[in-house]
């Protein structure tokens, strides 16, 4: 048997192997893709639930590749707060995977081999920017993950290209930055680990060069997750993306560049850095009221439903953003839960969008109506992912909700907390409508009688994960105190 | 004028990231575009290659190597090797976005038969 003591690195091994693994069998034959794709996930999300039971008994894990110590080798930190996010990571890529056969086999037949590699490489790339602990390292992840984006972007073909060209454009900029600070806290301190970087570097906080460091790596992981005024790539990535890609893409890539951004705050710079010296902080609570707003009203004129969504997103990113910087203790357990927790909303909202696809060949909010008739089970399900959207206890979306506006209250953000609430209410209009119109009957005659509607539920594989998902937000919801009690508060800094 | 002189590398590489980023931005076609994103990625290769040199230092090969009497390393006799090893990943990254970002193009190219932002998004209506 494998020992726990190897868990850290399996969560990225296991994947990464098994890519080019599925790529030699897909060349012998298309049908072995997709069951490689379901075990190769499965086995990477045992290892991250085998390590996030290892850090809830035993604290911090550093797992050192090849043996190399710090700060020379590099090195696999797991704490409290990535344990967490690897788990989601994983557990999304998984049910993602189920979900996307039948889309797969319906909007590129010939290119299965292609998408499950592609498909697996990302969730590499991703596992392995959130397991890392050297800043190198996770900009050579990070563009993994962002190379294999735009190629699964762009297997959307039509529209998809150019958003997806756009993408490449704008994710090389955001990378580069990224890189770019990590060269000016080289010169600076000589070390690449974060860990290291953090110890060497108070004596550093008033130089220019730390300065610039910070500006380009927020900057750069901003660009990455969208956050609001540079968000623009995102939409039509999103929309135009298959729809088996973006229920990979969309509850992942940005929540991930979030934690990227945590990660970023916290553990290289240092909580002191950017609250005290760092004079941004209630600026960046601006950027995001804007960004919540902003995306919130831009959701509320679209007639796309999944372009809807993907504006759903810009606002979400503004909560957990917004909840980072609010610098108190309520405000980042609230955007540390809402990783979480919109990484599984999200998904649940982009799995019907699939369904959606599947069935009706369209994503316009017209494509819905009479889903409740025809698809009863289904629509239970993402009814289950709207209400959390909206924040309805005991959905998860209600608690991380409840932190960040406790948080915006402890930190004074009064106008972080309106547009809490004011994105909450226009869910609620959105989710609402969309409800309203699913009810409605396409074929009615105006006399209450209707043709019978026979019942065409989603076909099991794609139903299933559906309704994993909603039991698993409700679960999240329920056990939202445990899961910030064994975890999230050991991931805050202390003494802010 | 001392200023620019003694620190020349960096006025190189922040030049080029410049034109990088206005082709990226301000160039309708494609392939400008890309090129300019070429400009741009080299532009920060040239700022991490630069940091690791040293003036009259050699290759980072330390020439009494095992066994031999503990001589003390003079580090300034050593270019610093790390920033030229990283580059050679970022060299790989960049090979890469170009890939793509060269196929992607190609694709555009055969569907809408035009490397001109313009007219793509006109062709798209």
């Amino acid at each position: 048997m494998i020992s726990p003591e190897q868990y850290p690195v399996l969560i990225v091994v296991t994947p990464l192997l098994s890519a080019f693994l599925i790529n030699i069998l897909g060349n012998m034959d298309k049908r072995f893709c997709y069951p490689a794709t379901l075990l190769a996930l499965a086995g990477s999300l045992a290892a991250a639930v085998g390590t996030l039971c290892r850090v809830a008994n035993e604290g911090v894990i550093h797992y050192r590749v090849g043996g190399w110590p710090p700060p020379f080798g590099i090195e696999y930190v797991v704490d409290h707060l990535n344990a967490l996010v690897l788990v989601v990571v994983a557990g999304v890529a998984l049910v993602a995977a189920v979900a996307s056969k039948r889309s797969v086999e319906e909007e590129f037949p010939h290119k299965i081999t292609q998408f499950y590699t592609l498909f697996v490489l990302l969730t590499t790339g991703l596992l392995g920017m959130t397991i890392t602990g050297d800043a190198f390292n996770l900009y050579v992840l990070m563009e993994i993950a962002a190379l294999t984006n735009y190629a699964l972007i762009a297997m959307g073909g039509n529209r998809a290209l150019m958003a997806s060209f756009n993408y490449v454009v704008v994710g090389t900029i955001g990378a580069c930055f990224y890189l770019l600070g990590v060269g000016h806290l080289y010169i600076m301190t000589g070390s690449l680990n974060m860990a290291d970087i953090m110890t060497i570097l108070p004596s550093l906080y008033g130089t220019n060069a730390i300065l610039v460091a910070a500006i380009l790596m927020l900057l750069g992981a901003w660009i990455k997750m969208a956050f609001f005024p540079l968000h623009g790539w995102l939409p039509n990535a999103y929309t135009y993306a298959p729809s088996a890609t973006s229920s990979l893409v969309a509850p992942l890539m940005t929540k991930v560049s979030v934690y990227i951004m945590i990660r970023v705050m916290f553990s290289v710079l240092g909580a002191t850095y950017v609250f005290t010296v760092l004079p941004v902080k209630e600026l960046i609570v601006w950027l995001a009221t804007a960004a919540i707003v902003g995306g919130s009203l831009f959701a509320l004129s679209q007639k796309d439903f999944k372009r809807m969504l993907t504006f759903l997103i810009v606002a979400e990113v503004g909560y957990m953003v917004g909840g980072a910087w609010l610098a108190t203790e309520r405000g980042i357990t609230g955007a540390i839960l809402h990783i979480v927790n919109d990484a599984v909303m999200t998904l649940c909202l982009f799995l019907f969008s699939a369904i959606v696809v599947y069935k009706t060949k369209g994503h316009q909010l017209s494509n819905l109506e009479g889903m409740f008739k025809k698809m009863p089970l289904t629509m239970t399900a993402f009814a289950v992912g709207a209400l959390s959207m909206i924040g309805v206890p005991p959905t998860a979306g209600f608690f991380s909700k409840w932190y960040l506006i406790l948080g915006g209250i402890d930190a004074g953000q009064w106008q972080f907390v309106v547009a809490l609430l004011f994105s909450s209410l226009v869910n609620a209009v959105l989710f609402f409508r969309i409800f309203e119109i699913a009810y409605y009957e396409p074929h009615s005659d105006h006399h209450g009688h209707s043709a019978p509607v026979a019942i065409d539920e989603a076909p099991m594989s794609m139903l299933l994960p559906l309704a994993v998902v909603a039991v698993a937000i409700i679960m999240l919801g329920l056990y939202s105190g445990e899961i910030v009690t064994t975890f999230i508060q050991h991931a805050v800094p202390a003494g802010i | 004028m001392e200023m620019l002189l003694a620190k020349y590398n960096y006025w190189i590489y922040v030049t080029l990231m410049m034109i990088g980023i206005y082709a990226m931005i301000a160039k309708c076609n494609l392939m400008k575009k890309i090129i300019g994103m070429s400009i741009f990625q080299t532009a920060i290769i040239v700022f991490y290659v630069s940091i690791g040199a040293k003036k009259g230092a050699t290759i980072p090969i330390i020439a009494h190597g095992h066994g031999v009497a503990h001589e003390a390393v003079r580090v300034a006799d050593y270019v610093n090797p790390l920033p030229h090893v990283l580059m050679l990943t970022a060299i790989v990254v960049g090979v890469g976005t170009l890939g793509v970002a060269l196929a992607i193009a190609m694709s555009i190219h055969e569907k809408y038969g035009s490397l001109e932002e313009d007219e793509i998004l006109e062709r798209q209506e």
